[in-house]
């Protein structure tokens, strides 16, 4: 790489796509200009449908601006326990997802047996996966006629087995955590090769135990990529509907799941706008909250450098005294 | 290490191993047996068969593989071409442009994939822009959503691209293209072979957009895989989500090797 500056031309391997790709900014030319056909694409595809959206959910059926789908369509009962239903499962499964991301985290760095580099590698190749996957799996697993039921009725001579959860909330908690745990230990395991060894030495030499070291030195340092990475999994907890669709569970319907049904089997647009625009409030707000989280909190060398160096350089140092 | 009692440290090995053999190792494991059996409702399946991949190779499966491979070769070009733009004027930008751009472009990853997907419905199902009912409206919801992480990735490369080899190529009197096209896109090439496997990827796996708005005519695998298990149809559904994962495994295994060649120039 190093070999490009001083001769460009013979060693440089021929662009990717050298008509499709952005032009330069040209002299004289502002630079916000080649921002523009961007933005022109996105406002196309993203913000007017999403705008769309927000005024069928507020157009009455005379073409007069209204709110009264939303009094009629937030008082029904089907509505609301899909809103408790969406909220109970992101939060089950976020708290679930940075226990179990903690204690994985944990073991992987700190306690590092023969096999456990793969199996950080593993969890990784999940985030390639589609979501699905892991509620089909877990159908075979846990299902009325999957794997561990047929083991209980072996063992027992039972008819039926124990296991009879995966049309419950908790089939979509558990295919969640499964799925969204990578999105905590991934920015952990990140942020605890930054930490100083030295300071668990030191902890240690000074007669701290395995549970104090956790508690008062890899905890805090580690707390900022924990509530990064809970509150992504809250928000894509929040959006989740693979894995609820999968399920096939009539009881568990999420506001994702309210907006297809509403849209798709009834054709009821009006409905399904509201709730859709109720849901994407809901998860840009909490959106919003994770990127202020991470853009304060992100580490010194671990993301992106984001504001330039000079303001990295105070935040490293400010961030180090403090620790 | 944390734990210097070595009979500590083995028990919390044993915990690890049984939290995380179930959890993440069996899943994957259990879906590939199942793909080759006829029956399973003891601790293990039985009646090895390979029929389930014989119904992918002749029929409306192998048509869906083929319709998400289009699907997501054409979201992952479009989705490239785009976020790298973006990407890169937003890095021209000041930091209040550039966070503007950022809020934007990561929208798409805030809003829940099945409002995206009811947004395209409901937009293009009226004038001016009628696409309802065609290819080019899953094209466009596939490529949304996965735009958004190409220009995260590229964003990202483009941070911790060293700015030097720009600024020697410029003072050497190569023109702003010049430089482009021969010093800072082959640069980022890594990172745009590692965000065309991430776009692949996502898009070969997307099902919730999808189930909003594909046309009969235009079924993605995911869609079939769906189908398959909603009708009971779990062990045909298995050896449909081996082929996808498998296609997704190789497309991404190729793209490394660019990545890796990109990589040693």
């Amino acid at each position: 790489m190093t070999a490009l500056a001083p001769h460009p031309a013979p060693r440089v391997p021929e662009p990717r796509r050298p008509a499709e790709g952005p032009p330069p900014p040209r002299r004289g030319l502002p630079a916000w200009v080649w921002a523009v056909p961007p933005v022109l694409a996105l406002a196309a595809v993203v913000l007017y449908p999403l705008g769309a959206v927000v005024a069928e959910s507020l157009t009455g059926p005379d073409g007069a601006a209204t709110t009264a789908h939303y009094a009629e369509v937030l008082a029904t009962e089907r509505f609301r326990d899909a809103l408790a239903t969406t909220v109970f499962v992101a939060v089950c499964a976020t708290a679930g997802c940075l226990v179990l991301g903690l204690g994985l985290a944990l073991v992987i760095a700190f306690v590092p047996f023969p096999g456990s580099r793969a199996a950080g590698r593993l969890v990784d190749t999940y985030l390639s996966f589609p979501s699905f996957l892991i509620t089909l799996a877990l159908l075979f697993l846990y299902g009325t006629v999957g794997v561990a039921n047929g083991i209980w009725t072996d063992v027992t001579g039972a008819d039926t087995g124990p296991f009879d959860f995966m049309a419950t909330p908790w089939g979509v908690i558990l295919a969640e955590i499964t799925f969204f745990t990578p999105f905590v230990l991934r920015p952990l395991l990140a942020a605890f090769t930054q930490l100083d060894t030295a300071q668990l030495e030191v902890a240690s030499s000074l007669g701290a135990r395995g549970g104090r070291i956790v508690r008062s030195v890899i905890l805090p340092e580690a707390f900022p990529a924990l509530v990064a990475g809970g509150a992504l999994v809250l928000v894509l907890s929040l959006n989740e509907f693979a894995i609820v669709l999968f399920t096939g569970a009539k009881d568990v319907v999420t506001l994702p799941m309210l907006v297809y049904s509403a849209a798709i089997l009834e054709a009821d647009y009006t409905t399904a706008c509201v709730v859709a625009t109720v849901n994407a409030a809901l998860s840009v707000c909490l959106y919003l909250l994770y990127r202020a989280a991470t853009s304060r909190l992100r580490g010194p060398a671990g993301g992106p450098r984001k504001h330039g160096t000079q303001k990295d350089g105070t935040q490293k140092g400010g961030r180090r005294a403090g620790a | 290490m944390l734990v210097h009692d070595r009979l500590t440290r083995r028990s919390i090995q044993t915990v690890f191993l049984l939290v995380f053999l179930p959890l993440f190792a069996l899943p994957l494991a259990v879906i590939l047996a199942a793909s080759l059996s006829t029956n399973w409702s003891g601790a293990l399946p039985s009646g090895f068969t390979l029929e389930h991949y014989a119904a992918v190779l002749n029929g409306p499966t192998l048509d869906a593989l083929r319709v998400s491979v289009v699907t997501a070769v054409i979201a992952s070009v479009c989705a490239l071409v785009a976020g790298t733009w973006a990407a890169l004027s937003a890095h021209s930008l000041g930091p209040r442009g550039r966070r503007v751009m950022d809020a934007l472009f990561m929208l798409p990853v805030a809003v829940p994939t099945v409002v995206v997907g009811l947004a395209l419905l409901v937009a293009f199902s009226s004038p001016p822009v009628l696409l309802n009912g065609t290819q080019m409206i899953v094209f466009i919801a596939h490529t949304v959503l996965v735009t958004a992480f190409a220009y995260q990735s590229v964003s990202a490369a483009l941070d911790r691209l060293d700015p030097v080899h720009a600024q020697v190529a410029a003072s050497l009197g190569a023109r702003p293209a010049r430089t482009l096209f021969l010093v800072r896109l082959p640069l980022l090439l890594p990172s745009l072979s590692g965000a065309a496997g991430l776009c692949f990827a996502l898009s070969m796996g997307e099902l919730s957009a999808t189930m909003m708005l594909y046309p009969p005519d235009w079924t993605p695998l995911p869609v079939r895989i769906f189908t398959a298990t909603d009708r009971g149809a779990l062990f045909t559904g298995s050896a449909f989500a081996v082929v996808l994962m498998a296609t997704t495994l190789l497309v991404m295994f190729a793209l490394s090797l660019v990545r890796t060649r990109a990589g040693h120039r």
